[in-house]
């Protein structure tokens, strides 16, 4: 379960990085960690990680806003991932995403205001055989039709 | 009873757990003792979640099956009998060399990877010095199957002769393009054939340590791979004393962050030194100055699963097959509107219509196919009058294609070939690094000149035609680079669709 909101001290982050300090080029995993705990990269990382890492705040930022994965805040509960790339798109992929989006009233990257839900793009979940394809959460769903994607909509809310 | 259920996430995703929970609840209802082995999948996902229930030695499969065929599948009697798999026409037209375990094994057990030829090759290899093992390579004209097809040992001989007192095996596991699953499939189905393959390369060129970047969207897979190498490592297949010989060689599975860019190689390597994954300037080539500035081999995942069966075999053996300078096998992934989509390994030299009529059997809507683009979101939109290509690298650039990793996404004539245009121009815009101009800037104003066209602006379709020379004379990669390809393909091959609307607005 993810913190709502997380508020790490320097002690906490500095417990969390230290296994990966002797790995070779260890920012990724440190930043997928903080992730995996917090639901995002806190602000608060931001001082220890650079320090550790012998790097100025600005490389930091600018590896974490460069990467679509990494999040400045939290999350809705779930993330509904749907793929926009061509082979869903074949079969009728787009449309699936603009009434979902309508019917959630988001725009991408949006959260619900219940904060259950955030939809977002992704490019290609490698289920171009069996398309259109989402992911909820870490979980692939394939050939997601109406009915499919109610499914998961409940399941995300409830 | 002895069954079989593919853990493959595309099998997964269509259901394949719940098949299993229900085969497992049916079983138990009637006391009856079954045992379920979840494998990888044989890459007929139109078939899939297909059950395998072994008779005699024999695997019968069903498929695609669903929580409610449980019953009559553990009676023999269900309508979603295929007969034995192995006698299906998808199977039998197959040369599976890279793909011979996929569907079989458990992904995660040694001792079956072995028992169906896993570790020949390394045994093989480590009788060699690393000069014999690039030259094998060589010999078997293995080509960069990631899309750019460079000749595999001589970018291994480059590594080899480069000095460094440090030399790193990065194996791309980014596999980002649309209508691409190979890579995924193949980690998921086998991962050991990917570990012992880069272990081959670490010998053959002189390094010690390897890496796996895999992309974040591929969950699944990051688990497998990632079991895969703890097992291997217990097992001394990875470490100190490769099984025993002496030489060392481990590695590591790293995870991208969403980064379409860093499919790119030099992208790839500053994300996995923890840097924004933009791209460098070539020279110098990451052979030389790669990871840390050291000298890298970076192979795609099945380039690099291609190595062990090449030893096991022999290099003359996988030379035989292929059609001109496109040696061995071809692992195509048939995908997006087609009636049976999946993986098909096969020499390379098939036509693109017999791939799409054939095998695949047309779209799955049932109506007239319009077009296919082949290599992923930088590749060509091919139309019906292409279909007579062969499918090697020569020969289908000479067509006016990119065989890239060899994917096709097959579309039908409900398909906006504008609006696809628009989309490989947002697509590069979303994804662009920012580091070179053409990109950064052509793709957002190749966004802005397709709606023109698309508003009736007679002015708009010359300025995309500049814009797209420009932007493939002067990107540093193959994202701004290509990204023309699918644009022009289509104005080229669908100009009704761009002139159409011109004329309206006149």
């Amino acid at each position: 379960m993810r913190h709502v909101a997380p508020q790490p001290t320097v002690e906490d982050i500095e417990t969390l990085i230290a296994p990966f300090l002797a790995l070779e080029g260890p920012l990724l995993p440190i930043l997928h960690a903080l992730q995996e705990e917090y639901g995002h990269i806190p602000a608060q990382a931001h001082v220890p990680v650079a320090e550790a890492l012998n790097i100025s705040r600005a490389e930091l930022h600018g590896v974490i806003s460069f990467y679509h994965d990494f999040r400045d805040k939290p999350a809705g509960r779930h993330v509904l991932k749907l793929c926009r790339a061509e082979a869903c798109q074949s079969v009728g992929g787009a449309e699936l995403a603009a009434e979902t989006l309508a019917r959630l009233g988001l725009d991408w990257h949006g959260t619900t205001p219940d904060g259950a839900l955030t939809v977002e793009p992704v490019y290609c979940l490698g289920l171009c055989a069996c398309a259109p394809a989402a992911m909820l959460d870490n979980r692939v769903v394939a050939r997601v039709d109406a009915a499919k994607l109610d499914r998961l909509l409940a399941e995300a809310r409830a | 009873m002895k069954l079989r259920v593919p853990m493959d996430s595309a099998a997964r995703a269509l259901g394949a757990d719940e098949v299993v929970d229900a085969l497992v609840a049916e079983a138990g209802r009637r006391g009856q003792q079954i045992e379920v082995i979840r494998t990888g999948s044989r890459g007929m996902v139109w078939l899939e979640p297909l059950v395998e229930v072994e008779i005699d030695g024999i695997r019968h499969g069903y498929g695609p099956a669903g929580p409610e065929d449980a019953a009559a599948i553990l009676d023999g009697t269900s309508v979603k009998a295929l007969g034995p798999v192995a006698d299906l026409d998808w199977m039998r037209r197959q040369t599976r060399l890279t793909f011979a375990r996929v569907g079989v094994i458990d992904p995660l057990s040694l001792a079956e990877y072995e028992a169906h030829g896993g570790l020949a090759g390394l045994r093989r290899a480590l009788a060699m010095t690393g000069q014999q093992i690039v030259d094998e390579v060589k010999l078997s004209g293995l080509r960069g199957r990631g899309g750019a097809g460079f000749p595999t040992g001589i970018k291994w001989q480059t590594v080899h002769d480069a000095a460094g007192p440090q030399k790193y095996i990065v194996c791309n596991a980014d596999e980002g393009d649309s209508g691409t699953f190979a890579d995924r499939m193949l980690m998921e189905g086998d991962p050991f054939t990917l570990i012992e393959g880069m272990a081959i390369a670490g010998l053959g060129v002189g390094a010690a340590r390897g890496y796996v970047y895999l992309r974040s969207e591929y969950p699944d897979a990051i688990a497998v791979m990632r079991g895969a190498v703890l097992t291997a490592r217990e097992a001394g297949l990875l470490g100190r004393d490769v099984l025993g010989s002496g030489r060392a060689f481990d590695m590591e599975i790293r995870v991208g962050a969403g980064a379409y860019v860093c499919g790119e190689e030099t992208s790839l390597l500053n994300s996995l030194e923890g840097k924004r994954g933009v791209v460098r300037a070539k020279p110098p080539l990451p052979a030389l100055e790669g990871f840390l500035g050291r000298p890298t081999v970076v192979n795609n995942v099945i380039s690099l699963a291609t190595v062990p069966v090449i030893f096991e075999k022999g290099a003359q053996h996988y030379a035989d097959f292929g059609l001109g300078r496109s040696r061995g096998t071809v692992t195509l992934q048939i995908a997006g509107n087609v009636a049976r989509g999946g993986l098909f390994e096969t020499a390379f030299g098939i036509s693109l219509g017999e791939v799409v009529n054939d095998l695949g059997g047309g779209t799955a809507s049932g109506r007239p196919v319009k077009a296919v683009q082949v290599g992923g979101p930088l590749g060509a939109y091919l139309p019906v009058s292409r279909f007579d290509a062969a499918l090697g690298y020569e020969e289908l650039d000479a067509s006016g294609g990119l065989l890239g990793h060899a994917g096709l996404v097959v579309f039908d004539d409900t398909a906006d070939m504008l609006a696809m245009a628009r989309f490989a121009m947002e697509f590069c815009a979303v994804e662009s690094c920012g580091k070179c101009t053409p990109c950064r800037i052509g793709a957002v104003r190749g966004v802005e000149t397709l709606d023109r066209i698309a508003a009736g602006d007679p002015a708009a379709l010359p300025l995309l035609t500049d814009l797209c020379e420009t932007m493939k004379d002067g990107s540093l990669c193959a994202l701004g680079g290509f990204t023309p390809f699918p644009v022009m393909s289509a104005v080229t091959h669908f100009p009704d669709e761009f002139a159409r609307l011109k004329e309206a607005a006149e």
